[in-house]
Order: structure tokens, then C-alpha cells, then sequence
């Protein structure tokens, strides 16, 4: 007698550890293989984006604290990076160098997390997480230095940043510099050829280079798939042409790839932090900017290389003091695109991995 | 840095092909009339190598839309602003059978600023549920009577 079988439809979250938020993936499963997956957002949704239009231009720069998280710095910077084009400003050279050593620090410590939390998604709880948290609080306790916050900085200013850094600060960075790539080292010592590591990630979630280009993919999830492109290289904002560093490509687009190149790019952000610190020049580190600012009609984008990928910022102004119309263009959500296709025949336990692999932030992926 | 494609050419190559296609250009980007977008889309994808659809943004500029695309070229490096202006009850043609990258882009245009786009293979709320009433980013949208 033949069995009668169906799918079966599991809801998975919205409160789910492995989901890093409230995100839900409505899965459905043929025995233990997946056969449809439909993501499910919005459970963080603020309205962000008309939040914004109710705020003067410098009010709006800790509402970008809150997009991403885990790299406010790096929000705050492509934010002000919008306005001061829809503006015209000028930044003092010496607040372009301390936005790029912190831009950069801010992407160490987010891909910490992201590798942390990718572990722990695989069942290796808490150790790799913890190794990770360690130097993660010395880059928190250098921000707390500069700008007396851990996690919603609120920084950087349109024309500058808020504050020089102390006297202590550069001396502590140096000790940090010195020792972050031994402790690279010691990850790809724990992790990197950890047997049950490979097998778990090793040719799971496959995306070629040209479905990622066609998904609009960004950042280290598009690099892994072996496509060279990098915001920084490819249309450098700031002072980032003044720095020697590479862009760590992956070979298959594997999960274990989107990992290995997270790695490597700290090593260059290590890199890139050391030459800002070399240059670093003395002066202002604010320019004048009017109290109310009004920037003239128009429009601006600007878009940085953020941790999680293309982070973009479309102002229009009115020749008001608030924004006219404020969106971002959020790479955790876009990236989610290919989340069904990546997951499809793979099992439950591949999904996880898969969708810690990408490394979303649900504040920026729903706003 | 990515190369900023000059409007006016471009706007000059696509009325070659195209005709009554652009309505105008400006020194940030081309207007295309909203019913030939997918046209002029399709035609910027395959000959100018636009592979990469970096955001959509949609504007409220109260009497109409505006739709901005964003393309860049991965290859060569260059990029190009579309900007449409859609009517208010107007629907848009979907690029998603173009750039799998416009899926949730479009989605959210739809969900917040209430932009339908025709040929989506899933347009739906994305963000706000089934149910609340109006779309948020439209400036004539009031928060009173929209919880449900």
C-alpha cells in the first residue's frame, strides 16, 4: 500500500534565537527538505523614513544610529555623506581621516558579530562567539572614548564629527592594531579548518557571481560569489583613494566563502585603520555649518560600503529645513532577496546557516 | 569612481531606438515617460551593460510620482539615473523580470508610497499588514483612522 504524504508548512519565528531579531520564514518541507520559503518582515517597522521628514537635517543622524545597529558609525556616515553633497559642505581633512578610522573599526566589530552569530547559528554555542566579543569590546571602549556611547553613537555631524579624540585614544588604537592580527590568526586557528565547520558550510547555499549581480546582492555576500566590487575601490567617497588595501573575492559563493571573505576583510580594515593613523592630520575637525540648515532644491545619493554591503542615502530637500523625502537604500533587505533561492532543497539546519551567512540586522532590514 | 553617463547622450541612443520614449534630461538624469520604461530599461541593460540595479526610490510630489532607478554597470564601471514620473492612480511596469534586485524594492515602493507595479510576481504588503488602511510615505496621508 503506498504511503500518502504531504508538505508540510512550518512557521519559523518571528521569535526564533537564529533569526537575529523578529523575522519570520514561513518553510514548507517535503520530509526534511525545503521546498518553498517565503520571507516574512516588518515585525521591526518604525517608519523611519517618515520619522525623518518630521526632523531638521541634524536631528535625523541618531534615527541612522538606529538603522543598523551593529555599525551606527557607518549609518551615520553615509547619512552626513548625503547631505553634505545635497549641501555643498566641505569636511575638514582632519574629520575625514577620523571618519574613515572609525567606518573601519565599525566594520571589525560588526564583523565580529557576524561571525560570532554565524557560529552559534551552527550549533558551535557560544565559545567562537565569545573569542569574538573579546576584541569587540575594545573597539566599543575606543568609541566610548571618543564619543562616550557603546552602541548608538551619533558621531559624526554634517561637516565633521561631534568631538576630536581624546589624548589616550590613539595610543590605545595603536594597541589595538598591534594585536588584532594575531587574534585573526587565532580564529582561522579555531574555526577556519574545523572539520565540522567545512562540512556544514562547504558548498551550502551556492550563489553564482551573475544572480547576484542581477539580485542587486552587495557587500562581502557579493564578494563571496566572486565579484570584485567594492564602494570603496569602485567610486571612492571620503579620502578612501589615499589607502593601499585589496578586496578579499571568494572562489564559489558558498556559505563558507561569505565567512572566509568576513574574515579577510578585517584584516584589511586593520590595514586601512593603521595608514589613517599614519596620515592623520592635525586641525579643525568641524566645519561651519549654519544652526538651521537649508540645503537648496535638489536631490543627493550617496552610498557607502557599509559592513553589510551598499548603503545608500536618496535626500530630496524642499529648501526647507527638514528632508523632503528620505529613503535608504537598506542592503540587509535587498540581500534577502535570494534568501528562497539559496535555501530551496536544502534542509532546515542549511537555512540557518544560510540566513547567519548573510548576516542581516532586522532595524534596517524592515525600519 | 563609477563614471556618471552623460543624460543627454544617453537620452539621444534611446530616442534612436526608442522614439517618444524620453520626455527630457537634466544634468543627474534621463525622464522617461512611465509606459516605456520597461523598454528603455530592457534597452540600457543589454546595450549599455547596466547590470546592477542599485535602488528604486519613489517621491510624493503631491500632484504626481516620481520613480528614480539607479543603475550601474559592474563591468565598465558607469552609471545611469531613469527618473519616471507616474500619475497618482497610474500603475508602473515592473522591472523584475530584468533585475531580480527590484523584488523587494518594489514591494516596499508599494507598501509605503501605494505605487502598483504591473508584472510583479508578488506584490503585497511587505512591511505594514493586510488591512491598514492608505501608505504612509505619501504626503497626504494621515495617521488618524489608519490603525485598524
Amino acid at each position: 500500500m503506498a504511503l500518502k504524504t504531504e508538505p508540510v508548512m512550518i512557521n519559523f519565528g518571528p521569535q526564533h534565537p537564529s533569526t537575529h531579531g523578529v523575522f519570520r520564514m514561513r518553510v514548507t518541507f517535503d520530509g526534511e527538505v525545503i521546498v518553498e520559503l517565503e520571507p516574512v518582515f516588518g515585525y521591526l517597522h518604525r517608519g523611519i523614513e517618515k520619522l525623518a521628514e518630521a526632523k531638521t537635517y541634524t536631528q535625523v543622524i541618531p534615527y541612522t544610529d538606529r538603522l543598523d545597529y551593529l555599525a551606527s558609525m557607518s549609518n551615520n556616515f553615509a547619512y552626513v555623506l548625503a547631505v553634505e553633497k545635497l549641501a555643498e559642505i566641505e569636511v575638514p581633512e582632519r574629520a575625514q581621516y577620523l571618519r574613515v578610522i572609525m567606518a573601519e573599526l565599525m566594520r571589525i566589530a560588526s564583523h565580529l558579530m557576524a561571525v560570532g552569530a554565524f557560529f552559534n547559528d551552527l550549533g558551535a554555542f557560544f565559545t567562537p562567539f565569545m573569542y569574538m566579543f573579546r576584541e569587540r569590546e575594545k573597539i566599543l571602549d575606543l568609541f566610548e572614548m571618543v564619543c562616550g556611547q557603546r552602541l548608538t553613537y551619533n558621531y559624526m555631524r554634517i561637516g565633521g564629527v561631534s568631538h576630536d579624540i581624546p589624548e589616550r585614544f590613539l595610543p590605545a588604537l595603536m594597541r589595538f592594531i598591534d594585536e588584532m592580527p594575531g587574534f585573526i590568526e587565532e580564529y582561522d586557528w579555531l574555526l577556519a579548518e574545523n572539520e565540522i565547520v567545512l562540512a556544514r558550510t562547504k558548498g551550502v547555499g551556492v550563489l553564482p557571481a551573475d544572480k547576484a549581480i542581477n539580485a542587486s546582492i552587495s557587500g562581502p555576500m557579493l564578494r563571496a560569489s566572486g565579484v570584485k566590487w567594492d564602494i570603496r575601490r569602485a567610486d571612492p567617497y571620503s579620502v578612501y583613494d589615499r589607502f593601499d588595501f585589496e578586496t578579499p573575492v571568494g572562489l564559489r559563493g558558498d556559505t563558507y566563502d561569505r565567512y572566509w571573505v568576513r574574515i579577510q576583510e578585517m584584516r584589511q580594515s586593520t590595514h586601512i585603520v593603521k595608514q589613517a593613523m599614519q596620515q592623520l592630520p592635525a586641525g579643525e575637525v568641524r566645519s561651519k555649518v549654519p544652526a538651521t540648515l537649508r540645503p537648496p532644491k535638489g536631490e543627493a545619493y550617496a552610498h557607502i560600503e557599509s559592513p553589510r554591503g551598499e548603503l545608500g542615502f536618496y535626500l530630496v530637500s524642499d529648501n526647507s529645513p527638514r528632508p523632503y523625502r528620505f529613503k535608504v537604500r537598506a542592503p540587509s533587505l535587498i540581500n534577502l532577496t535570494v534568501l528562497r533561492d539559496l535555501c530551496l532543497g536544502w534542509k532546515l539546519a542549511d537555512a540557518i546557516a544560510i540566513l547567519g551567512s548573510i548576516d542581516i540586522v532586522l532595524a534596517e532590514v524592515d525600519r | 569612481m563609477t563614471e556618471p553617463l552623460s543624460p543627454s547622450e544617453i537620452a539621444k541612443q534611446i530616442g534612436e531606438h526608442i522614439p517618444d520614449a524620453v520626455t527630457d534630461s537634466d544634468e543627474n538624469a534621463v525622464f522617461v515617460r512611465s509606459e516605456a520604461l520597461f523598454d528603455v530599461a530592457r534597452f540600457l541593460k543589454q546595450n549599455l551593460d547596466l547590470d546592477y540595479l542599485s535602488a528604486i526610490t519613489a517621491v510624493d510630489f503631491l500632484e504626481h510620482f516620481e520613480v528614480v532607478y539607479q543603475l550601474t554597470s559592474i563591468e565598465h564601471n558607469h552609471s545611469v539615473v531613469l527618473k519616471t514620473r507616474c500619475g497618482k492612480d497610474e500603475k508602473m511596469p515592473s522591472v523584475v523580470s530584468l533585475w531580480q534586485g527590484a523584488d523587494l524594492q518594489e514591494r516596499d515602493i508599494f507598501d509605503l508610497m501605494g505605487i502598483a507595479f504591473s508584472g510583479h510576481p508578488n506584490l503585497k504588503r511587505i512591511f505594514l499588514w493586510d488591512g491598514f488602511k492608505g501608505h504612509p510615505l505619501r504626503k497626504d496621508w494621515s495617521k488618524d483612522g489608519a490603525q485598524d
